[in-house]
């Protein structure tokens, strides 16, 4: 058990060294920092002291080790675009980001769930098949254009909701949050149900097959011929036994969220670390780019850490399977 | 027509006769919307192949297009203008011919990423699984983290990194190859872990022995004798994964990263139409939003069919 979790705990390390190398060579070698900093009729001598007070020109592995320990420390450097530090911004933009990710996930098991219950209970009515139907049709479209088809419809059309932005936020000190304001709230359905969607026809999928498969089950059967009415069935004996895979693989797919707001971001210019990182991108904002690649590596390092180790726990059988459940 | 000729002729019928009596046709005929999938999508490719023939007219020209025409509704609407039958852009390019032009770009980047990444993918597995020990073992963990990351998220990676080092500048014909490459490079896990497995299996099989034994060079037992045998679920999931190379160019193109909007593909159209879409302006955006939404929903149909026919255990 312990030789386990200490492999596991290398190889994660492993993976986080790999993706710091791979942000710290696009931060050394993609342009030239000092060029990103100065105006252009810097002098030559401004340049060469700027660059020593870097330390760009000490050996690249020595560049490489302040780079690592800089990063454990939450220190990526200032963003060229913004001139501010990027530990700053990111952690301006978070909040946006983890309460979008936190509804999404909350509507995905919300309406996921009985979803996938009741497709599963009643196979072959014709609501059964509308719902499969919207979930072929979910799973199909891309996030983007879900968005807009919903912004065109609510916002353009109805005139119901805002299309863009957080709503009106407070301000805790630490943490900004639009969940307690009625416009954060209303701002925040449209790009929660966005993100949502795909996760949701994912549950309802996955939620579906297991019920008919606990459903032939012997002890479903025999709580059935003890005369248990049906919803102790379905809800106490059926339900319960689904619900392990669905919380692995919500947890799963907590980081695919986190990585998915990027687009959802964008459609609505919700101000999370989404959309700062695709304008990072654009204007090729090497820092801001390194600290978002390591921030979400470490997210989805330490989430399958964990699965895996839960894995291990529950049930060692399962180990196997959990790289087939984790994949798109 | 000689009676040399007829021969090849009442062969080719023949074979028309077996492939119209084997499993896959007998299932296709069986499954209504699975027609409608492959009929629509063979419409897409139809158009995709001769655009400039079907095209009202062309879009890239720049001749042919006039600012004065910019922002024509569809022919239903008022104003409407019957040369723009659904519509014309910011630009005065018709709706209906950059979709059409659109879907010609979408299809051929989506199947070159396709290829890209089955070329990589089965080489790669092929090598995993017919070497095995430390190149094995290298080659499915660097798989294995790739796939606990979303395809999306390591496409705009690479695109970001290519666009680092290429400059901002390097647009043009560069930004296809950086879009085919960075999608193709984020599908190339599921090519390789399939190609694997058949791969070990099919490696201790006496055919493969036999080959071994007469001293054919292991390059050539790979290509020659392993690969024929492992292709078949490759197919299946190039026709997945078809749909979802498509979904990514054109959620890359929405996001400003993917293709140039010179010769916009149906996500850069859709990207560009929704800074309209407040004005009143939603045909830009709409149109070519339907079209990306069915052919999408057409090609994946079209994939779940083929998983379902070509599984001997779901017969």
């Amino acid at each position: 058990m312990i030789a386990f979790i200490v492999r596991r705990l290398l190889q994660s390390l492993v993976v986080m060294l790999v993706v710091a190398l791979l942000a710290f060579s696009m931060f050394r070698f993609i342009g030239d920092p000092v060029n990103q900093m100065v105006g252009v009729d810097t002098t030559e001598e401004v340049r060469e002291n700027l660059r020593e007070r870097l330390g760009l020109n000490d050996p690249v592995s020595v560049q490489f080790g302040r780079f690592v320990v800089n990063a454990a420390q939450l220190d990526f450097g200032i963003s060229y675009q913004h001139k501010k530090e990027v530990s700053n911004l990111l952690a301006e933009r978070a909040p946006a980001t983890l309460e979008l990710a936190f509804l999404s996930a909350i509507f995905a098991l919300i309406v996921g769930v009985p979803m996938g219950v009741y497709t599963g209970l009643h196979r072959d009515s014709w609501l059964s098949k509308v719902f499969l139907t919207v979930s072929l049709v979910g799973i199909s479209l891309p996030t983007f254009l879900i968005g807009i088809l919903m912004i065109f419809i609510f916002s353009v059309w109805l005139g119901w909701l805002p299309s863009f932005g957080r709503g009106e936020v407070v301000d805790l000190g630490f943490w900004s949050t639009g969940l307690l304001t009625v416009s954060g709230w209303q701002a925040a359905i449209m790009p929660s149900i966005t993100l949502g969607l795909f996760q949701m026809t994912l549950i309802m999928r996955l939620v579906r097959a297991e019920m008919l498969e606990v459903l032939r089950t012997d002890y479903v059967k025999f709580a059935r011929a003890r005369g248990l009415p049906n919803r102790a069935v379905h809800f106490g004996h059926a339900l319960k036994n689904t619900l392990v895979p669905v919380i692995t693989i919500t947890g799963l797919q907590l980081g695919s969220i986190i990585a998915f707001a990027i687009i959802t971001e964008t459609v609505f210019q919700w101000p999370g670390m989404g959309l700062m990182f695709l304008q990072a991108i654009q204007t090729v904002d090497i820092p801001i780019m390194a600290a978002y690649l390591i921030l979400i590596a470490f997210i989805f390092v330490v989430i399958n850490l964990i699965v895996d180790i839960l894995y291990y726990v529950v049930d060692p059988r399962l180990r196997i399977d959990r790289a087939t459940a984790a994949g798109h | 027509m000689s009676v040399v000729s007829s021969l090849p002729g009442r062969r080719g019928a023949d074979m028309l006769r077996r492939a119209w009596d084997s499993d896959i046709a007998y299932s296709f005929r069986q499954s209504k919307v699975t027609m409608v999938a492959a009929a629509v999508t063979l419409v897409y490719f139809v158009f995709a192949l001769f655009a400039p023939w079907i095209a009202p007219h062309d879009p890239y020209d720049l001749s042919s297009v006039s600012l004065m025409d910019s922002f024509m509704p569809p022919v239903w609407e008022e104003g409407g203008d019957p040369r723009f039958l659904l519509g014309s852009d910011d630009q005065g390019r018709g709706i209906l011919s950059t979709i059409i032009y659109g879907s010609r770009i979408s299809l051929a980047v989506g199947f070159a990423s396709v290829i890209f990444a089955a070329v990589l993918g089965v080489t790669l597995g092929l090598i995993a699984g017919y070497a095995g020990g430390a190149v094995d073992a290298f080659i499915m963990r660097v798989a294995e983290v790739q796939l606990s990351f979303p395809a999306i998220l390591i496409a705009l990676l690479i695109d970001g990194v290519a666009r680092g080092v290429l400059g901002n500048e390097a647009q043009g014909d560069i930004a296809y190859f950086v879009i085919i490459l960075s999608i193709g490079l984020s599908f190339w896990v599921q090519y390789a872990r399939t190609v694997r497995g058949s791969c070990m299996v099919e490696k201790n099989k006496e055919y493969v022995q036999a080959a071994r034994v007469i001293g054919v060079r292991p390059a050539l037992v790979v290509f020659r004798h392993v690969l024929p045998n492992v292709l078949g679920p490759v197919l299946v999931i190039a026709t997945i994964t078809l749909a979802l190379a498509i979904i990514t160019e054109a959620t890359l193109s929405f996001l400003g990263v993917g293709v140039p909007p010179t010769s916009p593909s149906l996500g850069t159209m859709i990207r560009i139409g929704n800074d309209f879409l407040f004005s009143g302006e939603w045909w830009i955006t709409i149109f070519p939003g339907v079209a990306l939404a069915v052919l999408v929903l057409a090609v994946n149909l079209l994939g779940d069919w083929l998983r379902d026919a070509l599984n001997p255990k779901l017969r």
